[in-house]
């Protein structure tokens, strides 16, 4: 083994401009992301956005068309198997052997990932409430979920890959997902959290990209994606609020009885409230984006194509 | 005032609460998804049975022809192979057909009946499907009496088009009416094995168990009929497939048995309805029974995965084969006498360079067990497909498992498997054969006979592998190898078939042993060729994105 000299530089998943299409079907258009090693990387996107797709290249089930990309430091294609022993995957839709146990397939995963802690696994079981006693065709959605999270947090493994892993969990279980995360988190293990329920991303990632099309419209840390994005503002003046709508990053802007409300752009903040102070400001309440807001930001031209689509 | 003129909510009316509503739409939705099946089944039985009738005509032409062979059959392991022995008083091609054929075709009739309850019924709530469906205005007993109208028709229809079919063809004994008898026989036991589905799909929460326990009911009526039609009837009087042969159709026409049948279906159907009032929707009478919590050790190699997902298919496949072998094996002695005399065997005798009658019997045997051996073969070698599109391969090859050791796997359980099949279909007609003529020379005769197919079978999987690497949703197509074979080897003697159509099946180039001698050479091809495609599949596979349905 390498020593861990490089491992500070080096991310622990790294896309470069990746392509991928399937018949007329265009997946991933020239999608970039970075993984840094250590992190909860949250991967957030609606169905269809490619998250999956991405996914499946970075394990090399599927085959880029074009673009770089880098797992734990190895090419994800050619080098599948040696990097399959240092990452743990599980699928956003379970699918298990209709004859084989939750326990068997539990111990299969495990053991052609190359070994695991029967302890840990045994603890597992009990916390998420799995009997690993029933058959795969008796398993509900959930617990076919929680068969393949119980594997792959059994190993012992330097990357978690995780696509939509929660869907089907109720919210007991959610937290106890998220607990896990947090342990691998300190023992130092890189997570991909794909999801779409944003407060679980909020809660548990360091970092977050949205894929949109295709393609990553936004990636940073929660707080560096609040910058970039609008802070929504309600303030009482003194005077009449007036020329706020002719400020520069002012959007949406609703007057009533003496107060206003408005969403700034981040780089326009100080400048907006510059202007407010010179009318005297009465009471003043900012509020950050939600994650929510930064999300509908960019899916919300979709959903208004749709409505005007329909109507 | 208006409280009281209000009308009723659209549940307590008493429309609504009929256990029926909704059976129409239901029944045609099951017609629609079925329209391929069920023409695809009632042309295959009709079909079948005009072949066989013809060949009756062909072969015995005489009055004397058929009487010796009535003869023969007249033997425990003859009658336990066809049917009760009261055909063989006038034994018309007719006759032929009521104690030969009826038996076995009226099973194929059960079978269908079984799979179509079963996947119209349980199959749908195991998917999920019937909850939505009995969610909408549909009642509580619609899709059960869907299921059966649906396949109650569909039995009715087969008798016409059979009886029409069969009086059409014409031969001895064939008269209008008793046709239409021999077609109903054909219904009533398709009916009562419906009836036992009906029953069958209450008991367990999975269709394949459902499925698998009709199937074995059919097993048990067949065996029950075997060991009546031997002894004194008695046990055959428990089998439906019994009430369809005491017809003594085109000898007898003796209707009122199939009263019997209707008055067992009707019971059953009660039954099953009755029971289903007992249980939840998607739930079973019988509880789920409870498994392992760990792992064995041998599952944790994709070999060890492998053998665990094919081990099921095989031990039933290797059991079947080796009872075919068996039951094929133990009439050897009888064969001698009863093909002896028949010119038209004595002809294709001579043309194979006089090989003795028990050789070439042994030969034309291993034929058919081979291209059942095939169809276990291909079912092995699809299985990757199935793994992969039902998005279980995904995981398995996200752990250290490179493609060529998981699909490895597969192939080499497959491929052994098939071997297995084989000799398990020649140890049974060798053993049986060896014990009937008093020869123990037949059981080495017979076992190298069947593993001489190994080669075919290698190419028949192999074939799929490859379309498995290079067109994975085209890998179905090796369905044709086996079909083929089928056709070209069994019906092609009886249809003369030019001999370019024989070469093209991979059965045409195994030396029919022990009739002819042993030539290495086209086995040595075939396997060479087998591991071609399989090496192309392979490297195909490791080239491509795996493609899942979801």
């Amino acid at each position: 083994m390498p020593g861990p000299t490089n491992a500070e530089t080096q991310p622990a998943v790294s896309v470069h401009e990746l392509d991928k299409t399937f018949g007329q079907t265009r997946a991933l258009d020239k999608l970039t992301m970075t993984v840094h090693t250590g992190e909860v990387h949250g991967f957030l996107g609606p169905n269809g956005a490619g998250k999956s797709t991405t996914i499946r290249v970075l394990l090399g089930l599927l085959k880029a068309d074009a673009g770089r990309v880098s797992v734990l430091g190895g090419d994800p294609w050619r080098d599948a198997v040696a990097l399959h022993r240092r990452l743990a995957y599980v699928p956003g839709d379970v699918s298990l052997w209709p004859n084989l146990t939750g326990g068997e397939a539990i111990d299969l995963f495990a053991r052609l990932r190359g070994g695991f802690d029967r302890r840990r696994r045994d603890e597992l079981c009990e916390r998420f409430d799995l009997d690993p006693g029933k058959k795969g065709r008796t398993y509900s959605k959930g617990n076919r979920q929680k068969v393949a999270i119980i594997a792959a947090l059994a190993s012992d493994v330097e990357l978690l890959v995780l696509d939509e892993p929660t869907a089907g969990l109720d919210p007991l279980m959610e937290s106890v997902f998220a607990e896990h995360i947090r342990e691998a988190k300190a023992a130092g293990t890189t997570v991909l959290l794909s999801s779409h329920t944003l407060a679980q991303v909020e809660a548990l990632c360091d970092r977050i990209s949205i894929i949109r099309q295709g393609r990553i419209v936004e990636s940073g840390t929660l707080d560096e994606l609040r910058h970039l994005t609008r802070t929504t503002v309600t303030a009482e003046t003194a005077r009449p609020a007036s020329g706020v709508d002719a400020l520069p990053g002012v959007h949406d802007l609703v007057v009533t009885n003496g107060k206003v409300q408005f969403d700034v752009d981040g780089e326009h903040l100080d400048t907006v409230i510059g202007h407010l102070h010179g009318l005297g400001i009465r009471s003043l309440v900012s509020q950050p984006p939600t994650l929510e807001q930064l999300f509908m930001r960019h899916y919300g031209e979709d959903l208004a194509a749709a409505g005007n689509g329909g109507s | 005032m208006a409280t009281i003129t209000a009308p009723a909510p659209a549940a307590a009316r008493g429309g609504d609460r009929r256990p029926l509503a909704g059976v129409g739409a239901l029944a045609r939705f099951a017609l629609r998804r079925d329209r391929i099946r069920i023409p695809a089944w009632i042309a295959g039985l009709t079909l079948g049975s005009v072949v066989n009738l013809v060949s009756f005509e062909d072969l015995y032409p005489t009055e004397a022809d058929r009487e010796a062979v009535a003869e023969t059959m007249n033997t425990p392991a003859g009658l336990a192979m066809t049917g009760p022995a009261e055909y063989l008083r006038d034994y018309t091609a007719g006759a032929m057909m009521g104690h030969q054929l009826l038996g076995f075709t009226a099973l194929l009739a059960a079978l269908m009946s079984v799979l179509m309850v079963v996947r119209h019924t349980r199959a749908e709530e195991e998917s999920g499907r019937a909850e939505l469906v009995r969610a909408t205005v549909v009642g509580r007993h619609a899709h059960m009496a869907a299921a059966l109208g649906v396949v109650i028709v569909t039995n009715l229809v087969l008798a016409v088009v059979l009886a029409g079919a069969l009086a059409g063809t014409g031969g001895t004994g064939v008269t209008a009416t008793g046709s239409l008898l021999y077609g109903l026989a054909h219904a009533a036991v398709g009916i009562v094995f419906a009836g036992i589905a009906a029953v069958t799909v209450q008991i367990t929460e999975h269709s394949r168990g459902a499925s698998g326990m009709g199937l074995a009911a059919i097993a048990v009526a067949y065996a029950l009929r075997a060991a009546g039609d031997i002894g004194e009837g008695g046990l055959s009087w428990l089998s439906p497939i019994g009430w369809a042969q005491a017809t003594r159709v085109y000898v007898d026409d003796r209707w009122w048995p199939l009263l019997v049948a209707a008055a067992a279906a009707a019971a059953l159907v009660t039954a099953g309805v009755l029971l289903s009032t007992r249980r939840d929707v998607g739930a079973g009478l019988r509880r789920p029974r409870q498994g392992r919590g760990y792992a064995s050790v041998a599952l944790g190699h994709p070999i060890g995965l492998a053998v665990r997902l094919h081990r099921g298919l095989l031990i039933g496949f290797a059991a079947a084969l080796a009872l075919l072998g068996t039951m094929y094996g133990s009439i050897l002695s009888e064969v001698e006498d009863m093909l002896a005399g028949v010119e038209m065997l004595e002809e294709a005798l001579a043309e194979m360079g006089g090989a003795s009658i028990v050789e070439s019997f042994v030969s034309m045997v291993m034929v058919v067990l081979a291209v059942i051996a095939s169809v276990y073969v291909v079912l092995a070698a699809l299985r990757p497909r199935a793994e992969e599109s039902d998005g279980r391969a995904e995981p398995v090859l996200a752990t250290a498992v490179s493609r060529a050791r998981w699909l490895a796997g597969h192939v080499v359980v497959g491929m052994l498997g098939g071997v297995v099949v084989l000799a398990a279909g020649g140890l049974g007609l060798g053993l049986a054969g060896a014990l009937a003529l008093r020869d123990s020379a037949v059981l080495t005769d017979a076992m190298g006979a069947a593993l001489a197919y190994a080669p075919a079978l290698w190419l028949t999987g192999g074939l799929a592998v490859a379309l498995f690497g290079l067109a994975p949703r085209l890998a179905t197509l090796t369905w044709v190898v086996p079909v083929y074979g089928f056709v070209v080897s069994y019906l092609g003697g009886l249809l003369q078939f030019p001999e370019w159509m024989n070469n093209l099946s991979p059965f045409g180039h195994v030396p029919d042993l022990p009739a002819e001698e042993l030539s290495v050479l086209p086995l040595l091809l075939l396997t060479a060729i087998a591991a071609g495609l399989a090496l192309l599949g392979l490297t195909a596979f490791r080239q491509r994105d795996l493609q899942t349905d979801h």
